[in-house]
């Protein structure tokens, strides 16, 4: 492959999306049709960040200057060894995802959830936000990063509320006014920087902000550290996340828990290395990881809800990512890209396990589950593998990734290293307690036990219910014969069936692919490792990025 | 670390400072709507946060020039480029506002209110807190095995 080929690419994995997003809302009428579209366009993304992966690491960041204005006017599309690694994982996952959801369109067709989650909107929607997401990772300005994560905040808030059911309506509020300020934020943010050094450009500003102010300076980064720690879900900007997340249906979920917070946490890493290299943060960023971590983890534990235990988990181990961000040395930039790798896919195959288990239990309260393991051997088997490969055991890529952070942790050596190293310890072992505790309810414990449980709860939250509800009215908090949110699931009816429905054998494959993806990680160890060794040396060094964004007579 | 040298950009904007009030008056306003239960006010607060953030951009602009049109001399013109991004910002902030009304007039549908309901979790705490009893979490299951097999048998006779 010739040179002159390679930046003609980089518009691909942003265009190739749109343009089956505009395809499958023409084709609604026709679900084959809109199927065929979106792996199409998914398949080709998938293989143009392929060869960007390869393209980065043999020659160096792609850089195309769109509209042929004069450098640096114009809006550019950069992929450096970072960008191409989150475009190939992310573009990957929502692949898997989409067959997934496919799957399950299949499944339902004549079915009430199929009413619940119209596929006709599904596919553009999900398209634009795989489109948003490819953005974000391309993005060479600030405000260009901004649309990006626009676009897939937008799309995010049409999946969420998906069928306008109550619940979601309730969890879509919270997520999107949640996500408006923290898109203020950014913007003022952007304005500020404006203000301060005249450019937008990623690679100008990072020449221009260290001749700034210090004060100046800080400002700018925590104005954005703000704004993308609220989208990545760092404690304290962590709350609307398990709220948001686990009414949503089972692929949305997934995607969303695997991508949306870790397009957060890229920018991080790319605004933390490239424009702030000598972060006077290092400190907070250490407290906001084991906050994160601590905090995300103890919700996990005392939760009773499979897909909100994920959620915590997920919020938890954000905390690490932020934890090798905040070491700012190559080393820890490493871990953390390794560990952003390896959290994707494992989440996302963690949530689509549990869409599966809520198919075949009709739930996913723990108090209402058992006896998986006798009803589906395989889901079980993803289930275990997954969730030891979550909390880090041997020889997972888990464990490999929570070695290399504590390993940069060891090697920078303050003491509040040290305290977050024991903090990122102790995450694992709980996150081990926590999916343990799925695992012999939902998966291992006799049905028998599970059905006797859930007949207690059912009881008392019912009593719980009634309570709750005499209580608002007492208060006046809201007008009699109004429905209450927080209504207990009524009677006993029991969620475990004695003959399971069959899984959709798309759906399990998808899974399984999923879970081999997580596994696989642990074979490529060597060579992901030596990448994002690299890749953290570029993010390091600074100069590969801006030498080959800006041409020389505009590097001022 | 780095080998970039900084370069001595210095900026020239200087703010007006009648723009400065305007948005800090908007985005104080629309904080305060924003605090608010009912979803409607919440959604006003966000207009007025957002239309703050526009004038923000108008006070990073500089000073007020001519419009900026090829031909016309540098000097006399106004900045574009914050004019772009906020013309941007201002057809985002109008689509999500759109989202956002229907999503308020969906939950009043649903509910009959457009209070922002309480996060179902944190009442449920708050409810066992109150009543002083142990959390769900609490885990049944793990009592005794023998317990549990003692109250299965029992079941199964009963029924």
């Amino acid at each position: 492959m010739g040179d002159f080929a390679v930046p003609n690419l980089l518009p691909l994995p942003v265009l190739l999306p749109l343009l089956g997003a505009a395809l499958a809302l023409a084709f609604r009428r026709s679900d084959r049709l809109q199927r065929i579209v979106s792996i199409a366009a998914l398949a080709g993304v998938v293989v143009v960040a392929a060869v960007l992966v390869w393209q980065t690491d043999a020659s160096g960041p792609q850089v195309l200057w769109l509209g042929a204005w004069q450098e640096p006017l114009g809006i550019s599309l950069v992929a450096d060894r970072l960008s191409a690694l989150m475009l190939l994982v992310s573009s990957v996952v929502t692949l898997l995802v989409l067959l997934f959801a496919i799957g399950q369109g299949h499944a339902d067709s004549d079915d009430e959830v199929a009413r619940e989650t119209p596929l006709s909107i599904f596919h553009p929607t999900y398209l634009v936000l795989t489109a948003g997401v490819a953005n974000a990772f391309l993005a060479g300005d600030l405000f260009n990063l901004f649309v990006g994560f626009e676009i897939l905040l937008f799309s995010s808030y049409v999946l969420i509320t998906l069928g306008g059911s109550a619940s979601r309506i309730h969890a879509g509020t919270t997520y999107v006014v949640v996500s408006l300020l923290s898109s203020a934020l950014f913007l003022i943010g952007i304005a500020a920087t404006y203000a301060a050094t005249g450019t937008v450009n990623l690679a100008q500003l990072a020449i221009r902000i260290g001749g700034l102010d210090s004060g100046v300076a800080l400002v700018l980064q925590l104005c954005l550290l703000t704004a993308f720690a609220i989208k990545a879900a760092v404690f304290p900007m962590s709350a609307w996340l398990p709220d948001s997340y686990p009414t949503a249906p089972a692929p949305v979920t997934a995607v969303f828990a695997g991508l949306l917070t870790k397009v957060g946490v890229y920018a991080i890493i790319r605004t933390q290395t490239l424009l702030f290299p000598e972060s006077p943060l290092t400190d907070l960023l250490l407290w906001a990881a084991l906050l994160t971590m601590v905090i995300g983890i103890l919700g996990a534990v005392s939760q009773s809800g499979l897909k909100r235990i994920l959620s915590f988990t997920l919020v938890s181990h954000i905390g690490y990512m932020i934890f090798g961000i905040a070491l700012s040395t190559q080393a820890g930039t490493a871990g953390a890209i390794f560990y952003v790798v390896h959290h994707i896919i494992i989440q996302t195959s963690l949530f689509l396990i549990t869409g599966l288990v809520e198919r075949i239990g009709g739930s996913t309260s723990l108090h209402r589950l058992g006896g998986l393991a006798m009803a589906s051997p395989l889901l079980a088997t993803l289930f275990f593998v997954s969730a030891m490969n979550l909390s880090g055991v041997p020889p997972f890529s888990g464990f490999l990734a929570k070695i290399g952070l504590v390993d940069a942790g060891i090697a920078v050596g303050t003491p509040l290293a040290w305290v977050v190293v024991a903090g990122g310890i102790v995450t694992s072992l709980l996150t081990l307690y926590a999916l343990s505790k799925v695992w012999s309810q939902a998966f291992w414990r006799p049905l028998a036990e599970a059905r006797q449980v859930a007949e207690l709860a059912a009881e008392e939250a019912a009593d719980e219910a009634e309570q709750f509800e005499q209580a608002e009215l007492d208060a006046g908090r809201r007008p009699r014969g109004t429905t209450t949110i927080t209504a207990a699931p009524t009677g006993v009816a029991l969620a475990v069936d004695t003959s399971p429905r069959a899984l959709p054998r798309m759906m399990l494959g998808a899974t399984a692919a999923m879970t081999a993806v997580g596994l696989s990680i642990t074979l490529v160890a060597g060579p992901l490792h030596a990448f994002t060794e690299r890749a953290a040396a570029d993010l390091r060094q600074r100069d590969p990025y801006v030498t080959s964004v800006l041409p020389e007579q505009v590097r001022r | 670390m780095t080998t970039l040298a900084p370069t001595g950009f210095e900026s020239t904007l200087t703010p007006n400072i009648t723009l400065v009030l305007v948005v800090v008056g908007l985005v104080a306003v629309g904080t305060a709507l924003a605090l608010d239960r009912s979803l409607v006010r919440v959604l006003l607060g966000m207009v007025l946060i957002g239309n703050g953030v526009a004038v923000l951009y108008l006070v990073v602009s500089g000073r007020a020039g001519r419009a900026p049109f090829v031909g016309e001399d540098p000097a006399a013109m106004s900045d574009p480029l914050p004019q772009a991004m906020v013309l941007t910002a201002i057809v985002i902030s109008l689509a999500t506002i759109g989202f956002l009304l229907a999503l308020s007039y969906r939950l009043w549908q649903i509910s009959g209110t457009d209070d922002v309901p309480d996060d179902a979790e944190d009442a449920r705490i708050q409810r066992l807190a109150r009543d002083d009893e142990t959390s769900e979490t609490y885990d049944r299951s793990e009592e005794s095995t023998t317990t549990s097999d003692e109250r299965a048998e029992a079941g199964e006779s009963r029924g």
